[in-house]
């Protein structure tokens, strides 16, 4: 897609600020409860956000570095979420279970739309994931058994091997914080892996990584699957987390979030999705205790990052890191 | 089912076909000739509404409402492209996005601080409102041809305009290759302006039109705005003629399958399962047929393009 090409995604692992910058974050995160204290109400938040995250991650693998942008990530999350909300009905409570058959289903989901999907291009895959997303939500809407438009609520929170680890704030926290720093890690490795170098050599020239022997399609096929399982993580720990699975988790609302979140940070970072859901939901969350209208303040506000910081909040940081390096 | 009732449902899709079409047509222009995504399309024909009903509260007259309203979207949309959207032509689809969902945001709430929450409403101008009897036992309502024949002159209109005037003959060059019109001395700046209005224009004119018997909310703009998306993802972006196509076969699939899924689906499943899957099954048929077209062609129907 020409239009990214200008986009400033081109990974430098390796690069000081790219190893600094998550190290602080993750210890930041692991260090948070402490600096809260007792305020159960706010771990549960930063839990929430970080479960976000990890989708968010998920989504810049394919978005920052393969430039596939899909508009229908939500579904992912949905169906995670409904796998463990419809075990969770059947009485089947245990993680070791609900989160393999989570994983399964959002994969095989993004194996069978990738399938069909990636043989479009820009803005045509950006429509067709839309249009699975919305599949994917009104199927939601029409699951009667369980729940219909209203959803479902889960009386009872997985256990793990027996034990209701998730039902400490503090200890469900940690295993959203593991959650995610495995996420980040997993699509770390895998963009420097060999992998990762034809997956991304796909997007800067798909014809060339033909012509070497490479075919594209199965890269990207199987990175969008990577992409989707870790939606469907997310969507796993959300559903535990709220209690409660509805088919507005699969909102095409949703998928925007997710994609600004990703833009929001600065993509093909990886860390940087995760700073722009924690930047994302945070600033959304301070705006609505200032305003009611909180929305009016926030529109502009996406207005002023796009236009003046192309790159996200970590594009500007290395704009001024590098003009004072210059003075 | 009956044949009145079929007859009523295929009229029922023309009009949403019509009021799709109006709104693709500008979303398809930007698109197709500036390389712009412009999620804030949906909050024009949204303002297009809300005008009409200030309009008409101040003059009290629907006629002098929609003229008002026309030219008051009309100026509003070039507001924001000389704010905002000008910035962004160059940049990419991500970035365009965002800055366009930050616009969503701001009008959507905008519009509450203006207007309140609550929805509003339009009356039907008096000589318009009522039914007609179009054969005996089949009664129409008056307003709804009056919007699918409002949307038919324009098409005609803008497929005059674009196949025949030296603007029109510019824009489907730039929806081609905007570089090489650029290149031949062409003023690409002005001409984005001109298409932008014009579509900004035709999303309010959708706005006015459907107040009347649709009520006019904050985010009703956000809806439609994907279907119209739909629309020109099936036409392939960039041409009038496939978003016309495609807003008739979006609004003839949509409004019958909602009408006639459930009894479909009873020729071949219980009674029961077919009433709660059947409503799903409509919502979704337009999305799949989105994705039979794309999978068929991938740039859809009539794609402007040489790509």
């Amino acid at each position: 897609m020409a239009a990214l090409d200008n986009a400033e995604t081109v990974p430098r692992l390796g690069a000081s600020s790219d190893t600094i910058l998550p190290v602080l974050l993750f210890t930041g995160l692991a260090l948070l409860p402490a600096a809260i204290g007792g305020e159960t109400y706010l771990i549960d938040r930063f839990m929430r956000i970080m479960v976000f995250a990890i989708a968010a991650v998920g989504l810049d693998l394919i978005v920052g570095y393969g430039a596939l942008i899909s508009f229908g990530h939500a579904a992912f999350i949905g169906i995670g979420a409904y796998a463990a909300g419809i075990l969770a009905a059947h009485g089947i409570n245990e993680a070791v279970i609900a989160l393999p058959v989570a994983l399964a289903a959002s994969t095989l989901f993004a194996l069978l739309t990738g399938i069909v999907s990636l043989r479009t291009k820009g803005v045509y895959f950006i429509m067709i994931t839309l249009a699975f997303g919305q599949m994917a939500f009104f199927t939601a809407s029409s699951l009667a058994p369980y729940g219909g438009d209203d959803g479902l609520t889960i009386h009872m929170r997985d256990t793990v091997f027996g034990y209701p680890v998730l039902e400490n704030a503090r200890a469900f926290y940690y295993v959203a914080l593991g959650c995610l720093l495995a996420s980040y890690l997993l699509c770390r490795t895998l963009v420097a892996s060999r992998f990762g170098r034809v997956f991304r050599g796909a997007r800067e020239n798909p014809a060339r990584m033909a012509s070497i022997g490479f075919d594209p399609y199965r890269f990207q096929l199987v990175a969008y699957m990577v992409s989707g399982a870790l939606g469907g993580l997310a969507g796993f720990l959300l559903a535990n987390a709220t209690d409660f699975v509805s088919p507005a988790y699969m909102s095409w609302q949703r998928s925007g979030d997710l994609l600004i979140m990703v833009i929001f940070g600065g993509m093909g970072r990886l860390y940087g999705a995760i700073i722009g859901a924690l930047v994302y939901l945070v600033a959304e969350d301070m705006l609505a205790q200032y305003t009611e209208h909180w929305r009016m303040l926030f529109g502009p506000l996406l207005v002023a990052v796009a236009v003046f910081a192309p790159g996200g909040l970590i594009g500007v940081a290395e704009r001024l890191a590098r003009s004072r390096r210059r003075d | 089912m009956s044949t009145t009732l079929l007859i009523v449902q295929i009229l029922n899709g023309l009009q949403l076909g019509v009021l799709l079409f109006l709104i693709a047509a500008g979303l398809t222009l930007v698109f197709g000739v500036m390389d712009f995504i412009n999620l804030a399309h949906g909050v024009q024909y949204m303002l297009g509404a809300y005008f009409a009903v200030m309009f008409y509260g101040v003059t009290g007259n629907f006629f002098a409402a929609l003229v008002l309203a026309l030219g008051a979207a009309l100026a509003f949309g070039l507001a924001l492209e000389f704010v905002v959207f000008r910035h962004l032509y160059d940049r990419n689809h991500l970035d365009q996005v965002i800055a366009t969902f930050g616009v969503i945001l701001f009008l959507n709430e905008g519009v509450k601080v203006v207007w309140g929450a609550s929805p509003l409403s339009l009356p039907i101008p008096e000589p318009l409102a009522g039914s007609v009897a179009l054969m005996p036992g089949l009664s129409y309502p008056v307003w709804r041809l009056v919007i699918i024949g409002s949307g038919l002159a324009t098409a005609v209109l803008l497929y005059g305009l674009i196949r025949f005037t030296r603007a029109g003959m510019l824009v489907r060059a730039g929806a081609t290759d905007a570089a090489m019109v650029s290149a031949l001395g062409v003023d690409i700046r002005r001409l984005f302006m001109i298409v932008f209005g014009f579509g900004t224009m035709l999303a309010g004119f959708a706005g006015v039109m459907i107040a009347p018997i649709l009520s006019v909310e904050p985010g009703m703009g956000d809806t439609v705005l994907i279907v119209a998306f739909v629309v020109i993802v099936i036409g392939g972006i960039g041409s009038i003629r496939g978003a016309f196509l495609a807003a008739m076969l979006v609004g003839l699939v949509d409004t019958l399958g909602r009408s006639f899924a459930v009894d479909i689906l009873r020729l071949f499943m219980a009674p029961s399962p077919a009433r709660t899957v059947g409503p799903a099954i409509a919502s979704m048929l337009i999305y799949l047929l989105m994705a039979v077209v794309l999978y068929i062609r991938p740039a859809g129907l009539f794609p402007a393009r040489g790509r």
